[in-house]
């Protein structure tokens, strides 16, 4: 479903270069949920905006669907950290919804519905008519997941969508992102450089070295499909798997000197 | 329990300006009379609301009135969607806006009176000389705030739509043009402040029909208190064309942090 080979992105400006990702593959099969984690400053937006068709790669490619990337492909979705930019605030919750829909050619009564379900998916059926403006961040954030599901993509990928909100609303949005991705099969890619929030959401979890950026490991994580912030977190297995992921990650600072990760 | 009574309070700063304006207008009744000025140098405000509500029935006087309001409004709408159109292309063109910004600076800085010889010599003492003087005048102010406006577009969100499919048309329509609507608006409202001294400096000067022209005449009739009666009513004018540009601002742009504060619970 979502195939990165070799992929590698320089930043070339007058005076110097900076290699952000140096020799990154993976694949994403259909219907996975895989969390991609990694130190912070390791390129991890770079990627994502790689293989989201936002910027062009230095080498290597990425394929979704069995089609190269060369710009936004159309069966994509993406949820950006951000959202209080994301979410258009001259538009209200429904119409931020409705928008990319209006442009993918969908009939108004078709609209309506998707709206409506996506909006009801999240928990904010009630607040159509609302502006992103006047939520709190958890609910801004669940308009840009109700946005990015109506528009039914064959892949959605997820850039550290939980960073900016407290832990609780956090806890929230992942077992909501759980119970979606239970409901629908979507296949998920969500970026984050959050250990516990990566073994907890993924079935698999990728792990990238500090910059230049390679893939480190690649794990999976056999954790029972059902799973709750109290049991699955007390769990001696997810202890193990954090316990590992964690040591990939403080080994990969360390092998670029940098045993803080600043 | 509070003892408030029923409907809305009166707003402090709406007590504080009506209060104002009362005290101004007592001193411009009051001071003429207690220092002896001369009529014809500061007539009592009563007299010069005297003269111009004998002039306010006239035709002539609504005629000026309408010619005003008829150029500065077509100089203004004018300079609007050319200020934007063109704002937009070099906002959004990163080499146009280098080429072209060196001669906008140069441009921009010229007084516009100092066009009027020039305007009266090519286009005569017609409605057009006129209008390319308001033009002139308000269109930078229209294109310099669109482009400030189309540079402040959120890279996020043009990523979203971007990777929402949504096409170049769709993203100026959708990103770029609500992005860019405030400043588009107080462009606006700068531009019609502009025009309207444009359009009372072309009827003075050139004589082209207008309420500056009529001061002109009351000026050269050595009617002083109908001189003062009409610079009163040019400025009531721009009070008008302020508050109807604000208020549509508000309107249009109620979803905006500089006017949301006031609608949102």
């Amino acid at each position: 479903m979502l195939e990165v080979r070799g992929l590698r992105k320089v930043y070339t400006s007058r005076d110097r270069t900076v290699e952000a990702l140096r020799d990154i593959t993976f694949s994403v099969a259909a219907g996975e949920l895989v969390c991609l984690v990694g130190p912070s400053g390791c390129g991890k937006t770079t990627l994502l905006k790689c293989l989201a068709g936002l910027l062009g790669p230095t080498g290597g490619e990425v394929r979704v669907e069995g089609r190269p990337v060369s710009g936004p492909p159309p069966g994509m979705a993406v949820v950006f950290q951000e959202y209080g930019r994301s979410l258009f605030p001259w538009m209200t919750v429904a119409q931020n919804v409705e928008l990319p829909l209006r442009h993918k050619g969908r009939g108004r009564a078709e609209r309506r519905r998707l709206v409506a379900e996506s909006l009801a998916a999240v928990g904010l059926a009630h607040t159509p008519d609302a502006y992103p403006w006047q939520l709190s961040g958890g609910m801004q954030q669940r308009v840009a997941i109700a946005r990015a599901l109506a528009y039914e993509p064959h892949v959605m990928l997820m850039d550290e969508p939980f960073a900016a909100v407290d832990a609780q609303t956090r806890a929230d949005l992942e077992d909501l992102i759980r119970t979606l991705w239970d409901r629908t099969g979507v296949t998920t890619l969500f970026v984050t450089h959050d250990i516990d929030e990566a073994v907890y959401l993924g079935e698999r979890v990728v792990v990238l070295s500090s910059s230049p950026t390679v893939v480190q490991d690649d794990l999976p994580v056999d954790l029972p499909r059902e799973r709750d912030q109290l049991d699955t977190r007390a769990m001696p297995r997810f202890t193990e798997l954090r316990t590992r992921v964690y040591g990939e990650i403080r080994a990969a600072q360390r092998a670029a000197g940098r045993p803080d990760g600043a | 329990m509070s003892a408030r009574p029923a409907g809305p309070p009166v707003p402090r700063t709406v007590v504080l300006g009506a209060t104002g304006l009362g005290l101004t207008a007592l001193a411009a009744e009051v001071l003429p009379r207690v220092l002896g000025v001369p009529d014809d140098v500061l007539p009592p405000l009563s007299v010069i609301l005297g003269a111009l509500a004998a002039e306010v029935p006239t035709p002539q006087f609504r005629a000026a009135l309408a010619a005003t309001t008829v150029q500065w409004g077509l100089g203004l709408a004018i300079a609007v969607v050319l200020g934007v159109a063109v704002g937009v292309v070099l906002g959004s063109v990163p080499w146009l806006r280098r080429l072209t910004a060196s001669t906008v600076e140069f441009l921009r800085p010229i007084p516009s009176v100092a066009l009027v010889p020039l305007a009266v010599l090519v286009l005569g003492t017609q409605l057009r000389s006129a209008l390319l003087l308001i033009v002139y005048a308000s269109f930078w102010q229209v294109l310099v705030q669109t482009m400030y406006g189309v540079a402040d577009v959120d890279p996020v969100a043009e990523q979203t739509a971007r990777s929402y499919g949504l096409g170049r048309w769709a993203r100026v329509r959708h990103v770029l043009w609500p992005t860019a609507q405030p400043y588009v608006a107080t462009g606006v409202r700068l531009a019609a402040a502009v025009a309207l001294i444009l359009a009372i400096t072309a009827e003075l000067v050139i004589g082209s029909p207008g309420l500056g022209r009529e001061i002109a005449a009351a000026q050269s009739g050595g009617a002083t208190a109908l001189v003062y009666g009409l610079v009163l009513v040019t400025g009531l004018l721009g009070l008008v064309v302020n508050v109807g540009v604000r208020a549509l601002e508000r309107r249009l742009l109620r979803w905006h942090v500089s006017v949301r504060g006031e609608v949102a619970p």
